[in-house]
């Protein structure tokens, strides 16, 4: 049976070279499609280059760069304490988050350790900021699928959490609050009660965002399947955050490498889900949103009391040496690497945002999926510009 | 409308299409203001409609005057004739659509034994006009917004005129009057103190009507053509001012208009209980009457907009083709055995 005999071969290649005259008549004109830098669903100027083959995707390349604002450079002309001011606009929406990592290193070359009350604050504004970063997603999420209704729900809920922010930082969007070797400020009276409060409020939000949104049937239909990443692919990438936990990897550096903050002292839950779609990063989203509620409201009742801030000198000469500090941010893991030469002003700074490296996935990921799945799947892979184009 | 018989040809004609303008524009503001303003406003958390004017009564002034001193953008390479005159053919549409719609029993334009058929055919109309704008703006979300008009509005078309077949099935008249009238005089099992409001013997066909309304209206979860997340508002992303505002009027217009027959087939249109139909009060009760049955249905029109999400294209076809359409078919099925034997 191994042999073909020459009239089946023949016969072979004829039927194959009608398919290929059937393709070639069928074929369809390509059109490329400019998605962005001015689009409501890339979140600022990203700009994907989109080949479609009518509503279906060839081919899909992220243009990014447009609001470069070349933070690493500038870091190298501020002193320690200035560039805080800088890289709290990296991620906009979770400022006080891209304060942490920096001060941390900082701190680590410098050898100070910030007192435990003010590592304890840290934590709570750090969480904070991350229930104020992932609320807008949840909203967000929903207007990628055609709801607008949740977004607005959103931003109304997030006023709460900012106006707490604000109440401990005096800053909105951009605390800038933290300083090497401890806080700026101690907290304000009555500002933890306050924040409990708060804290309710996120979870009633979960809650709705849980009846209106997740469990809505169309939101599953358009999000259940959609933008698979395999757990192998994804860490290939280099995702992170709830993209990589919601492909069913269990990596945290807030549980696995909690430096110089308060996560150890805290009992909490890692959230994964297994399908790596749309639908899980949602889902896994929507778990961490509820579980840093409990982590706020758990390191709210324990706050050490003590001094906030370390014994620091008040012109600030970090020793020669270089640190990384990794955190976990609210779009994935943050890091930054700081190299030093003494002086009053880093020699080199180096940041790893997450957004970026989530981002690297999507040529892979939009190949065929359809138009409107473009939208979901960059929704849900939730990327800040600002975090991307540094 | 009798009196109109006095006068000749022309004048009646204009008479008409000046209340007939008017019914659109007037029933598409009350429904902006009523539903988009402040229902809407309130669901939301927005915040704009309650500020202009006493109760923000003025919004809708606000927003006529901001789209009227807008600059009228043409793209440079885009078909001038048909992007300008794609706007028309939509509200033409829906101006068509609100001559075979009776509000009494002498309130008509115009009645005619053909009129839900004429009301179906001249609906059709819009996906022609959708076409012309996606085509003719020269931008490729427009391109796409408008072929995706075309294969939803068509899908769309059967289940809603199946939907209606078995209501003319019921009435035995394609006449929207002769409808209105069998409702008005009808029965259930007996008691005719309600008449027969076809949505307790049409049920089925009420829900598909409405489903299929949703789909033509393009809204929310149907809302492919304009998808503001991902083609940006697609056929309609090049229009500004004026005719942007001329796509919104239809938009709102149409949605009241295809309430209104809703009304009419499934709601008992103009008529209400209680009242002989053939009372000459109907002739002023009845377009009130049919206003609150327009209002109420528009509210879960915009209910349903407002709170879902959108389908895709495959999703919504397949919707169309694999379960209202059969669903439809077995409705009328059984409305013609019900008819024949009972």
């Amino acid at each position: 049976m191994t042999d073909i005999s020459d009239r089946q071969q023949l016969s072979y290649i004829a039927a194959q070279a009608a398919d290929a005259r059937v393709n070639l008549e069928l074929e369809t004109e390509g059109m490329t499609l400019n998605i962005g830098p001015q689009h409501p669903a890339t979140h600022g100027t990203l700009r994907i280059v989109a080949k479609l083959d009518g509503e279906q995707v060839i081919a899909a390349d992220p243009v990014m760069g447009y609001m470069h604002r070349g933070y690493e450079k500038l870091s190298e002309v501020r002193t320690y304490p200035q560039v805080t001011t800088l890289i709290n606009r990296i991620d906009w929406l979770g400022s006080f988050a891209n304060e942490v990592p920096f001060i941390l290193a900082a701190e680590r070359l410098m050898e100070v350790e910030a007192p435990p009350r003010a590592q304890w604050i840290r934590t709570i504004l750090f969480e904070m900021s991350r229930i104020a970063n992932v609320v807008l997603f949840l909203g967000d999420m929903a207007v990628q699928v055609g709801a607008v209704t949740p977004v607005f729900f959103a931003f109304r809920d997030r006023e709460h959490i900012l106006n707490q922010i604000e109440g401990a930082t005096g800053g909105r969007f951009h605390p800038n609050f933290d300083r090497i070797g401890g806080l700026k400020d101690d907290l304000p009276a009555g500002w933890v009660a306050e924040t409990k409060q708060v804290m309710k409020k996120m979870r009633a939000f979960c809650d709705e965002i849980e009846t209106l949104v997740m469990g809505n049937e169309i939101f599953q239909a358009r999000t259940r399947g959609i933008g698979v990443i395999p757990a192998d692919v994804g860490l290939s990438y280099g995702l992170s955050g709830a993209n990589i936990r919601g492909s069913g990897v269990d990596w945290d550096v807030r549980r696995d490498n909690p430096c110089g903050l308060a996560y150890d002292q805290v009992d909490w839950k890692v959230w994964t889900h297994p399908d790596g779609d749309s639908f899980s990063r949602f889902w896994v989203r929507l778990q961490e949103t509820r579980e840093a509620t409990k982590i706020v409201d758990q390191l709210l009742d324990g706050i050490p009391a003590g001094p906030i801030m370390a014994k620091v000198p008040r012109i600030i000469k970090v020793p020669a040496g270089e640190a990384f500090v990794e955190t976990e941010n609210p779009l994935g893991v943050m890091g930054y690497y700081v190299v030093s030469k003494g002086d009053l002003v880093p020699y080199r700074v180096k940041i790893r945002s997450a957004s970026f490296n989530n981002m690297s996935i999507t040529p892979w990921l939009l190949k065929g999926v359809y138009v409107p799945d473009i939208i979901t799947i960059l929704g849900s892979l939730y990327f800040i510009l600002g975090d991307i184009d540094r | 409308m009798s009196l109109l018989a006095e006068l000749s040809y022309w004048q009646q004609t204009s008479i008409r299409v000046g209340a007939g303008l008017v019914a659109v524009i007037l029933v598409a503001g009350t429904l902006v203001m009523l539903h988009l303003f402040k229902l809407v406003s309130f669901m939301q958390s927005r915040l704009g409609p309650m500020e202009a004017g006493p109760f923000g009564s003025l919004q809708l002034l606000a927003e006529v005057g901001k789209h009227l001193q807008k600059e009228d953008i043409v793209p440079r390479k885009a078909d001038k004739v048909v992007f300008a005159a794609a706007p028309f053919v939509v509200l033409a549409s829906t101006f068509l659509l609100v001559v075979v719609l009776p509000g009494g029993p002498d309130a008509w334009f115009i009645q005619n034994d053909l009129g839900i058929y004429l009301a179906m055919a001249v609906s059709s109309v819009s996906v022609i006009g959708i076409l012309m704008a996606g085509w003719g703006s020269a931008n490729k979300y427009s391109l796409l917004g408008g072929l995706r008009a075309t294969g939803q509005l068509i899908a769309y078309e059967l289940p809603l005129i199946l939907a209606v077949v078995g209501v003319v099935i019921q009435a035995g008249t394609m006449n929207l009057q002769g409808i209105v009238y069998q409702q008005a005089n009808g029965e259930i099992f007996g008691w005719d103190g309600l008449g027969n409001p076809y949505i307790l013997t049409q049920f089925v066909a009420f829900f598909l009507f409405l489903t299929a309304m949703q789909a033509e209206l393009t809204q929310t979860p149907f809302d492919m053509p304009i998808a503001e997340s991902e083609l940006v508002s697609g056929y309609m992303t090049e229009y500004s001012g004026m005719r942007f505002l001329l796509f919104f009027i239809a938009e709102f217009a149409t949605a009241g208009v295809f309430s209104a027959i809703a009304a009419v087939l499934f709601l008992g249109g103009w008529y209400v209980p209680g009242i002989d139909p053939d009372d000459n009060i109907m002739n002023v009760l009845g377009p009130l009457v049919m206003f609150v049955k327009v209002i109420g249905l528009t509210f879960v029109v915009f209910w349903v907009r407002f709170t879902f999400p959108r389908f895709r294209e495959d999703q919504l076809q397949r919707i169309a083709w694999k379960f209202l359409i059969p669903l439809a078919l077995l409705n009328i099925v059984v409305t013609a055995i019900f008819k024949v034997w009972i």
